[in-house]
């Protein structure tokens, strides 16, 4: 496996790079996927049936929650990458924790925002709404549950294997998924929440 | 203009030949949509025919020429890349032939979809075709009359047809008056055609909708105003009036043969119409009409038919 | 009790007790047989754990011929139902079944690793690579590919096969209509299968990008790779919607949600809608790879290079964008009105023109060329007069107007297997003529093979274009029977005659496959076509690294350049080469999903769950695993390319060349 030290760390193998290309165009289907999910929420998100609207059910306070703490893991989480750019691994390892603490929050949140939905008779069978707004958010949920799981196998690498151009690799990928991640909640902020709180 | 039909008719005769002298129902129209779809089918036929036979020519050519057993041993095909002007033709012609088909379609599809040409004054009698597994339901609300598995139509009318179904998305076709159109659950969609003859037509269901599909058919019968008149009061003289009981009970899978009753389900049952119809709303594309419709639904109307 | 009822078979026949019975007889015979040869262990450390390109291209290859007799089998069921009015041999409920499994076997589980069976084969030998970017991915997909394709086909004989035709529109497949559990196994074998191609998809974009041979722009590409990468980017933009689709219906049938009921504010066009924006760009996943296959295949045998080469690559990027903005013409007729019909009519009819460049290049290629009718190019002769007419029919259906009439019938059948026999079918099967001696190292037999193609198309003419007319005649399509009345019976029995000869056809592949086996020369040399692009310029078999050294591109056809320009295609010395280790990973993954599949199929939570986890600590596993593959050192290549007689350290590859 040569090394090339021109480059940084997560990019120095040519593995490395393919990877990364690869990881990019993933990507490029995720954002088919969530596409197909909008469409199906704002195609279904007046069809509530005998349910409750979108406006009937929707609560600020967790959402905003929700918002802030994956919006601060996002920042943190770029923190992380740039300390492992310095080579300064438990700052980046530090960082990582911290994304994914604020990512177990995030998730603890809308834990609790789906009992909420559960409380005020919106299941997840009552409506072609109710269907369309939990598949919706459940796939982002799952997609940070997994990165959970995925992050803390990355820290635990790190931490027993240093910094090499394999562990970068992997730290490097997870912080543009869990950007991804974000990007999507905003979508999921402003075209689920607050459209439908309006 | 007259080579062009005489080529269409000779195209016509050729598909005739074929298929053993019947005239194929779709190319034996009775009404004048069909007869529009028809005439569009063999337009069609006729261009893509010239496509067909250019293309063979071309390759028969070029295999009897340069064939491996025609040529020397010592013959090395030469490198060539490519011709600007070539490649214009070839992408030019068939622009050209698609531009053309792409203005006949387009036509066609506001002619299909309003009021059949020469109709167009006159008021068209209204029927409701609800379709469920595996039979037709036929209601005509102006004349107080629900058949079911057959219809009976007046000639010389115009004929608009409001599709919806108790059941999978079907589809209500009767081929010598043109096209179909899907009936599904959730709305209403609108067909309109006319006939100009008096006679005996198929009719059927064309969407596969489950174990009864094959035999979802039902049976047109064009005649005159005067005989649909007749017909009209004759099933008030002699028909039960339908029950909500008994039409449930006709809702239920199977086959049923034809049968007529005084009134219509859409009294008890009414179609899950809105009051803007995207339907006749052409200015809207499928995307914001999807939107539309479901704003229009909203969940009042919704748990209405749900609960049929 | 009732819990094992849901297991049995709702509609049972003596075909699928029969079945059931050969089934357990072959699996035992399978079994002992391995036990007796003592097979076992070749077959797990040679195929079951590769992650080589060639050998994963070779057991999809495998499966697509299987998948293909399968599919036949529903074919010809269907066709000898049909022969007659009022036929007896099956009725509705079978009838429907076997439609349904034949257009979701052919489509996904034969044509798809088919080309994918290409794609592996191919594409890392023309850009002179190694292998693909992700080795095991790419095992992975394989097999997620064979468990699905292996859920579906149980189908038939544990619980009742999907029922509500491959398209399988709600609320038709919802619960209140399609009551047994066949449409569950519909929804998880495609979106197991479905994510194995996902995952393909992704793995060749990132191959074809970063992994060509130095001095390989990408206008340099052969055409087959060309079309490959296309055809997987569109992969990649269109598997997820089904994704969606299918975690959708399945809601509905498991868990109740209500998307596409008729309840509750459920919506079944949306189903139609998501399933064709899928669907129309997957005919192009299928078509874009089989254009390059006849590329290759018509400029080889014309001795020329293929004309228009940039028109070539314009026009599919045309057709992979175009793809995305046609879906709404499946269902022209549902009502969305003239304005939507008319943007679509016209989207769907501009995709011809991409196309008829297409097919003017190629017969421009073999103008001024030195035409070899070898059975692959009869199959590309064959393919562009049958595919005008698939494609000219494309037209007349969409111009939407028209299409109310050709809607749901025959005329509508006939044209898309038009499209996909001579299309994809008859692209397959040039292309496994074409590249058998390169994996096999024997031709398959030329007189055998011309007669399958002649058996083929005359039985493909006689099957389809009858279907023309009974369509335009009314004969809707998915019917089980008809009444005499209609009149269809004598053109519905040559299409039978048809359907027969095409069946009689692809068992002569089988007996060419086990003839030459036995019969062909080995000593072909490593191009015996006179072939053109770099897969060529290695031997033959193929050695497990591909090229002893990375080769030098010059030009879109760099082994001819090669062979008459004397450009060097090897320079340097031979180094170590780099390879991925075997993993049994992803065969153990293909099984967990299986069960994954079948638990949900059976609303089984607590092995559902098991299973789950278990994908997960394979994922896990892999996650902290540290896989730096291994090296063939030189003495060992040396040693290997000595055996296949190579001259070691020339410039050059002198090589004996037989002409066929």
């Amino acid at each position: 496996m040569k090394i090339d030290h021109a480059q940084p760390l997560e990019y120095s193998t040519d593995q490395n790079q393919l990877n990364i290309l690869g990881f990019w165009i993933f990507l490029g289907a995720e954002i088919m996927l969530f596409a197909t999910l909008f469409t199906a929420y704002f195609t279904l998100s007046h069809r509530t049936g005998s349910g409750p609207t979108p406006a009937e059910i929707f609560e600020i306070t967790p959402v905003l929650i929700e918002t802030f703490v994956l919006l601060t893991s996002s920042f943190t989480i770029g923190l992380g990458i740039h300390a492992m750019r310095l080579g300064r691994k438990n700052a980046m390892v530090s960082f990582f924790a911290i994304t994914l603490l604020l990512g177990l929050v995030f998730l603890g949140v809308e834990v609790f925002e789906f009992m909420h939905y559960y409380h005020v008779g919106a299941t997840y069978q009552t409506s072609a709404f109710t269907a369309a707004l939990m598949t919706t958010l459940g796939t982002h949920g799952g997609h940070v549950t997994l990165g959970l799981f995925w992050g803390t196998f990355i820290i635990i690498q790190v931490i027993k294997r240093g910094l090499t151009p394999q562990t970068a690799n992997k730290a490097f990928i997870f912080s543009l998924y869990w950007h991804f991640l974000d990007v999507v909640w905003i979508f999921i902020f402003s075209f689920i929440y607050l459209k439908g709180m309006m | 203009m007259k080579k062009k039909w005489a080529f269409l008719t000779s195209m016509m005769a050729l598909v005739l030949l074929l298929s053993g002298c019947e005239p194929l129902l779709v190319l034996d129209p009775k009404g004048p949509q069909a007869e529009r779809q028809a005439s569009d089918i063999m337009l069609s036929i006729g261009i893509m025919a010239v496509i067909v036979v250019v293309v063979m020519a071309i390759l028969a050519y070029v295999l009897i020429k340069y064939r491996a057993s025609n040529q020397s041993d010592d013959y090395e095909p030469p490198h060539i890349e490519g011709n600007h002007i070539v490649e214009a033709i070839c992408v030019g012609v068939p622009v050209l032939i698609v531009a053309y088909l792409s203005f006949v379609s387009v036509k066609s599809n506001y002619i299909v979809e309003s009021a059949p040409v020469g109709y167009e004054d006159q008021e068209p009698l209204v029927v409701y075709a609800s379709s469920s597994d595996w039979k037709w339901h036929f209601s005509y609300p102006e004349e107080g009359i629900e058949t079911v598995n057959y219809l009976y139509i007046p000639t010389d009318r115009p004929l608009e047809f409001k599709l919806y179904s108790y059941g999978p998305i079907t589809s209500f076709w009767i081929p010598q008056l043109g096209g179909q159109k899907y009936a599904m659950a959730d709305m209403v969609t609108t067909l309109h055609l006319a006939a100009d003859e008096p006679g005996e037509y198929m009719g059927r269901n064309a969407n596969f909708s489950g174990k009864g599909f094959a035999e979802n058919t039902f049976n047109v019968t064009a005649m005159s105003q005067a005989d649909f008149d007749e017909w009209v009061e004759e099933v008030h003289e002699t028909a039960e009036p339908i029950t909500e009981n008994e039409f449930e009970k006709l809702l239920e899978p199977g086959h049923l043969g034809q049968m007529t009753f005084t009134g219509t389900h859409l009294e008890f049952s009414p179609a899950p119409e809105h009051e803007h119809h995207a339907e006749s709303d052409t200015e809207v594309d499928s995307e914001s009409e999807t939107h539309d419709h479901s704003q229009h639904e909203g969940h009042a109307e919704h748990t209405d038919h749900s609960s049929h | 009790m009732e819990f094992f009822q849901r297991f049995a078979i709702p509609h049972p026949s003596p075909a699928i007790y029969a079945s059931m019975v050969a089934i357990a007889l072959v699996s035992i015979a399978i079994v002992v047989g391995l036990t007796y040869f003592k097979k076992w262990g070749y077959l797990w450390h040679e195929w079951f754990t590769t992650v080589d390109h060639k050998k994963i291209g070779i057991m999809y290859l495998i499966s697509a011929l299987l998948m293909l007799f399968r599919g036949g089998a529903d074919a010809i069921m269907m066709r000898a139902q049909l022969a007659t009015p009022e036929a007896k041999l099956l009725d509705a409920q079978h009838y429907n079944e076997i439609f349904t499994t034949h257009g979701v076997v052919m489509i996904l589980f034969m044509a798809m690793p088919f080309i994918f069976a290409f794609m592996n084969l191919i594409v890392p030998l023309q850009i002179g690579a190694r292998d693909v970017a992700f080795p095991r991915l790419n095992a992975l997909s394989f097999w997620l590919f064979f468990a699905g394709a292996m859920l579906f086909n149980i189908s038939f004989v544990i619980g009742g096969s999907p029922d509500a035709g491959w398209t399988s529109y709600f609320p038709l497949a919802g619960n209140d209509f399609s009551t047994s559990v066949g449409t569950n196994y519909y929804m998880l074998a495609i979106q197991i299968s479905g994510i194995g191609s996902l995952m393909t998809g992704i793995n060749f974009c990132t191959t074809i990008l970063k992994m060509r041979a130095p001095g390989m722009t990408l206008m340099k590409m052969p055409m087959f790779t060309w079309s490959a990468f296309i055809a997987n980017i569109i992969v990649v933009f269109a598997f997820p919607v089904l994704t969606v689709a299918l975690l959708m219906g399945t809601a509905d049938r498991l868990f109740g949600a209500n998307f596409f009921t008729t309840a509750n504010g459920g919506m079944d066009m949306l189903w139609a809608n998501f399933f064709w924006v899928w669907g129309h760009p997957e005919v192009y996943i299928l078509i874009l790879p089989a254009f390059g296959l006849y590329s290759e295949i018509i400029s080889t045998f014309s001795g020329r290079n293929l004309y228009g080469y940039k028109s070539m690559v314009w026009s599919m990027v045309l057709i992979s964008l175009l793809s995305f903005l046609v879906w709404t013409h499946h269902f022209f007729t549902m009502g969305q009105g003239a304005l939507t019909n008319s943007i679509f009519s016209i989207t769907t009819m501009a995709i011809a023109v991409p196309t008829g460049v297409k097919i003017f290049n190629w017969l421009f290629t073999m103008w001024k060329g030195k035409i070899r009718f070898t059975v692959p190019m009869l199959y590309s002769i064959g393919f562009i007069p049958l595919f005008t007419i698939g494609g000219v029919t494309g037209v007349m259906l969409a111009m939407s107007a028209a299409d109310y009439q050709y809607h749901n019938t025959m005329f509508l059948v006939a044209h898309f297997h038009n499209t996909i026999i001579p299309g994809v079918v008859f692209a397959m099967l040039a292309g496994l003529t074409y590249y058998w001696p390169k994996f096999f190292g024997f031709i398959l037999n030329e007189k055998i093979g011309k007669l399958t193609f002649w058996l083929l198309t005359v039985g493909f003419v006689l099957a389809f274009f009858p279907m023309y007319i009974t369509g335009l005649d009314g004969q809707a399509r998915r019917m089980y029977t008809y009444s005499e009345a209609t009149g269809f019976g004598p053109l519905n029995m040559v299409s039978f005659v048809g359907a027969a000869l095409m069946a009689i056809g692809f068992v002569t592949i089988v007996y060419n496959i086990y003839y030459s086996f036995k019969n062909s020369p080995r000593n072909i040399g490593s191009d015996p076509w006179d072939a053109r692009s770099l897969e060529w310029a290695t031997h033959t078999p193929v050695p497990e690294y591909n090229f002893a050294r990375v080769p030098q591109i010059s030009s879109s056809q760099t082994f001819w350049d090669s062979k008459k320009n004397g450009h060097a295609l090897f320079k340097g010395e031979i180094e170590d080469i780099h390879m991925p280790n075997k993993s049994g990973v992803p065969f153990v993954m293909g099984i967990i999903f299986f069960i994954v599949g079948f638990s949900f199929v059976f609303a089984l939570w607590v092995p559902a769950v098991i299973a789950l986890i278990g994908v997960f600590v394979c994922m896990t596993l892999r996650s902290f695993e540290q896989d730096h593959g291994y090296h063939i050192h030189v003495k060992e290549i040396k040693e290997t390319e000595a055996k296949y007689g190579e001259v070691l350290n020339s410039e050059d590859r002198p090589r004996t060349t037989t002409r066929v």
